[in-house]
């Protein structure tokens, strides 16, 4: 599965890095980094980490993997 | 009918039948992409990208992908919704007929448009030196091949990195190279790192929390010339001031440049700080007219800001590519009085040495600044910089939850020094000179540039009097 996460938006509440710590960890206190394209038997932890989100920083792929226009 | 029915049955004919192409398929071309679709534009789209990949997420390339934790291919952009667009990644655009409305391709294809929307960004400035940059070893840091090289170098235990230039992306690397353990020399040719970006006051803490964290640090010197080994491979550096630094890695951090050249010739107003458009991202032509057809989004767009006396900002941000490309979509599939403006105040962050640095409005804008809150000496603290007696600007050190307090000071135009939040004040609140270089002095180039009138850009065509 792809993400991203507004790090503009992010003000490192940490709610991602407690219900998915495979896919989101602090670097110090506030800087967080995170996998983009975690694997997808995160998923469902993956959604309710950016559900908890209260700033509403993570997008997730609203594609299921069709129609990604690879390299033509 | 009346002239506003045949208006609006043009827009909705345009939004069924219309054929636009995006030259760009990094995050404004995939993101101005899926706002005309949900703007409703049902017509012809072509995405045309000079890397073999479909849009990925730079970001993470100077910090998870470099420490080994997320591979470089590992950083593809989640996607809003379908496309239903044609995808020609992989081939460069290398020509502009506006007359003609085609895009010239590198294979040699000229792909027809309606409307196009520019969004090819920058790319990183190379070595100077062609044999030097050649050397094995010697990286620059902008796309996802170039991180996989540098993650590769890096998990080879090199004896000592250089990085060249301590902007935020020669910090970032350096701070890796440090949470990795690998010796790290930076040279900056300013006073400070982060110097262009944030000023010499910042520049100064950003410097001692580098060395506090083991970089060899040296500002004041450039880098006279890379040396390699007989099997070409980089081993050791000239320094300005004389001395050598022994490294088997080199990153060459030096700014970006705008991906402008493909438009030589095309009469738009493009130059080394991008493509001027205006505040709507429609792209003016090279005597300052605005054009109908052609649009510009993200990094290589330069527009003017109500903010800061109207200035032409060109911004290298996140978020300026995001809502640009939104907002350049919308206007490509609307008529007056439905455009919008593209008014955002800019901002960014670097995460540094388990530091998280964040800023809003233009810091090199202001002249002075004042610390607001927190601790200079615990590295947490919010500072704002002003001009003229008004607030243009904050910057954070792991204080990000305040910025949003003084982005709503700045886009009201609030007094300098501003109001404190009533919290976590420091003990002395004076404001100081910011320390920002003149302009034209050499150092590492801002991500927000305000680039203004160039005088030396004698291209237009001048009216003769009396006609």
């Amino acid at each position: 599965m792809r993400i991203v996460v507004d790090l503009n938006r992010c003000q490192g509440y940490a709610q991602c890095v407690y219900l998915a710590h495979e896919v989101f960890k602090l670097n110090g206190t506030e800087s967080l980094t995170y996998d983009p394209n975690p694997d997808d038997a995160r998923r469902l932890q993956v959604e309710r980490a950016a559900a908890a989100c209260p700033v509403r920083a993570i997008m997730i792929d609203r594609l299921d993997g069709a129609e990604r226009g690879a390299a033509s | 009918m009346t002239l506003a029915a045949t208006l609006a049955e043009l827009v909705r004919d345009f939004k069924a039948n219309g054929r636009i192409v995006i030259v760009g398929a990094s995050l404004a071309g995939l993101r101005g992409a899926e706002a005309l679709r949900e703007e409703g534009f049902t017509g012809s789209l072509t995405i045309i990208g000079d890397e073999p990949y479909e849009p990925y997420d730079r970001p993470p390339l100077s910090k998870q992908v470099l420490k080994g934790w997320v591979p470089a291919d590992h950083t593809l952009l989640p996607r809003a919704r379908e496309l239903d667009a044609e995808w020609r990644l992989g081939v460069a655009a290398t020509g502009l007929d506006r007359a003609a409305r085609q895009v010239r391709l590198a294979d040699g294809e000229q792909v027809p448009y309606h409307r196009l929307l520019i969004a090819t960004g920058t790319r990183a400035r190379q070595w100077p030196n062609p044999a030097e940059a050649a050397l094995d070893g010697v990286i620059s840091l902008r796309t996802r091949d170039d991180a996989a090289r540098l993650q590769q170098a890096l998990a080879a235990r090199p004896s000592r990195v250089l990085v060249i230039g301590g902007g935020f992306i020669g910090s970032e690397v350096a701070s890796v190279c440090r949470d990795l353990d690998i010796p790290v020399t930076l040279t900056e040719r300013g006073p400070a790192p982060l110097v262009g970006a944030l000023g010499g006051v910042i520049g100064e803490i950003a410097a001692q929390m580098q060395r506090d964290h083991g970089v060899d640090l040296r500002c004041g010197v450039s880098v006279s010339a890379l040396e390699g080994d007989a099997a070409g491979h980089v081993r050791r550096a000239r320094l300005s001031d004389g001395t050598t630094v022994e490294a088997d890695v080199v990153l060459a951090a030096l700014g970006s440049i705008r991906n402008v050249e493909w438009l030589q010739g095309s009469g738009l107003a493009a130059g080394p700080w991008g493509v001027g458009c205006d505040a709507g991202g429609r792209a003016f032509d090279i005597n300052g007219v605005v054009t109908d057809s052609v649009y510009v989004a993200g990094d290589v767009a330069r527009m003017p800001h109500v903010l800061y006396e109207y200035q032409f900002l060109a911004m290298e941000h996140w978020d300026n590519a995001v809502f640009g490309a939104e907002v350049a979509a919308h206007n490509m599939v609307n008529l007056e009085p439905h455009y919008r403006p593209h008014l955002l105040l800019p901002g960014f962050w670097s995460g540094q040495f388990g530091v998280n640095i964040k800023s809003v409005g233009v810091p090199p804008f202001g002249d002075e600044i004042v610390f607001t809150q927190g601790s200079v000496k615990d590295r947490s603290f919010a500072a704002a910089y002003g001009r003229r007696g008004r607030i243009v600007a904050a910057v954070t050190f792991d204080h990000g939850k305040w910025l949003e307090y003084y982005a709503h000071l700045i886009e009201q135009s609030a007094p300098f020094p501003p109001p404190p939040p009533g919290w976590d004040r420091p003990d002395v609140m004076r404001p100081v000179p910011a320390e920002f270089p003149a302009p034209g002095v050499p150092t590492a180039i801002p991500d927000v540039v305000l680039t203004g009138h160039d005088p030396n850009e004698r291209r237009a065509e001048f009216r003769p009097r009396g006609h």
